[in-house]
């Protein structure tokens, strides 16, 4: 395990996360949920967590984004506060 | 209200952190995990279940109560979605739009329908062009993200992976499908009723796995009860039960993924979708 490494992936997560929760516009919500999936997905893999990293990255980074994007195009695109 | 669940949110927020403190830390051979339970599961994995993967044999053959609620939990997600979403309309439009997809000409018919044929696709008014690139590249992709998908469940024994990756990445072949193309032909190839079936189906062989072990003697789940039925020792049964079991979830994942999209991107209607 690197430490440098597993820092910068942690603080890109807890930017990520924040950022999430913060933007306005729903889509970039959904790509941005979508990046603090694959990073949760390295750290599993840098903690030697293959099958649960596996799991995020198809699950959380894949089939959940497209859902959000599904349901952000059929509802609306900002929020309202 | 802000400032209030602000506060509220930080104080929560540092208190979890301050309770991390308390772990073990990460990797601590002398923490009350590493004592008692992962020892055994490390070292009695390939005698007990013959599976070299013990994350594998944790989840479905140790922790075997786990991974069957799991399934059930996705497959209630997936009725949840339909019964919210679904809109069954009494009256359908008689209008229906045909475009020809060589000319680009739009037709539409008062009543009836024109018979399936590769000359004519049904559209909305919604309807927007698809791009070549995206159609051509997807139509090329699925059958790959398929066979690689049929992998993972299989080799989940040796490998990181299993049901639940390998089912959820053959529900996004399928959802590829639909997106660069349209709803419809993805429906075409599984039809709504066939994949809520497939969607039952999951459950219902990871759960009649453990049925037919309560009823051939042993507990829930049991998979050494197979043996007599497989033709194998007890060892081996327990590992050909974790591959079965697997497979259900798969199909149940699968099915499901496809189930939410289908009802999220089209609102319940099964129209164009995305």
């Amino acid at each position: 395990m690197i430490w440098q490494l597993d820092l910068a992936i942690l603080t890109l997560v807890v930017i990520v996360g924040i950022g999430a929760i913060t933007v306005k516009d729903l889509l970039g919500a959904a790509i941005m949920f979508g990046a603090y999936s694959f990073m949760m997905c390295l750290l599993w893999s840098i903690m030697g967590a293959v099958d649960v990293a596996f799991t995020e990255a198809s699950v959380g980074a894949g089939v959940s984004t497209v859902f959000f994007v599904a349901a952000v195009f059929r509802t609306t695109r900002r929020t309202k506060d | 209200m802000k400032v209030t669940g602000l506060i509220i949110a930080v104080l929560a927020g540092a208190l979890l952190i301050y309770a991390t403190v308390d772990f073990p830390p990460w990797g601590d051979p002398k923490s009350p995990a590493s004592l008692h339970v992962s020892p055994h599961y490390i070292e009695k994995t390939i005698e007990e279940t013959a599976v070299p993967n013990m994350v594998t044999s944790v989840l479905a053959d140790y922790r075997g109560y786990d991974t069957m609620y799991e399934t059930t939990v996705i497959f209630s997600a997936g009725v949840a979605c339909f019964l919210l979403l679904r809109i069954f309309r009494r009256k359908e439009s008689a209008e229906r739009l045909y475009r020809h997809v060589l000319t680009g000409v739009t037709i539409r018919l008062r009543e009836g329908k024109l018979p399936p044929s590769d000359d004519f696709e049904r559209i909305d008014t919604a309807w927007t062009p698809h791009d070549l690139i995206i159609k051509t590249m997807c139509r090329l992709l699925v059958p790959f993200i398929q066979l690689f998908a049929l992998y993972v469940i299989a080799h989940g024994h040796h490998s990181p992976g299993g049901g639940f990756q390998g089912g959820v990445m053959l529900g996004a072949s399928v959802i590829v499908l639909a997106m660069s193309q349209d709803l419809r032909t993805a429906v075409r190839r599984l039809r709504e009723k066939v994949d809520a079936l497939l969607c039952a189906t999951g459950v219902f062989i990871y759960a009649g796995t453990g049925a037919l072990c309560l009823l051939l003697g042993a507990n829930f789940l049991d998979y050494s009860a197979l043996a007599p039925l497989l033709h194998v020792d007890p060892i081996m049964a327990r590992s050909h039960g974790i591959f079965i079991v697997e497979i259900g979830v798969g199909i149940a994942v699968m099915a499901t993924m496809i189930w939410i999209y289908c009802n999220v991107s089209s609102r319940g209607e099964y129209d164009e979708g995305l």
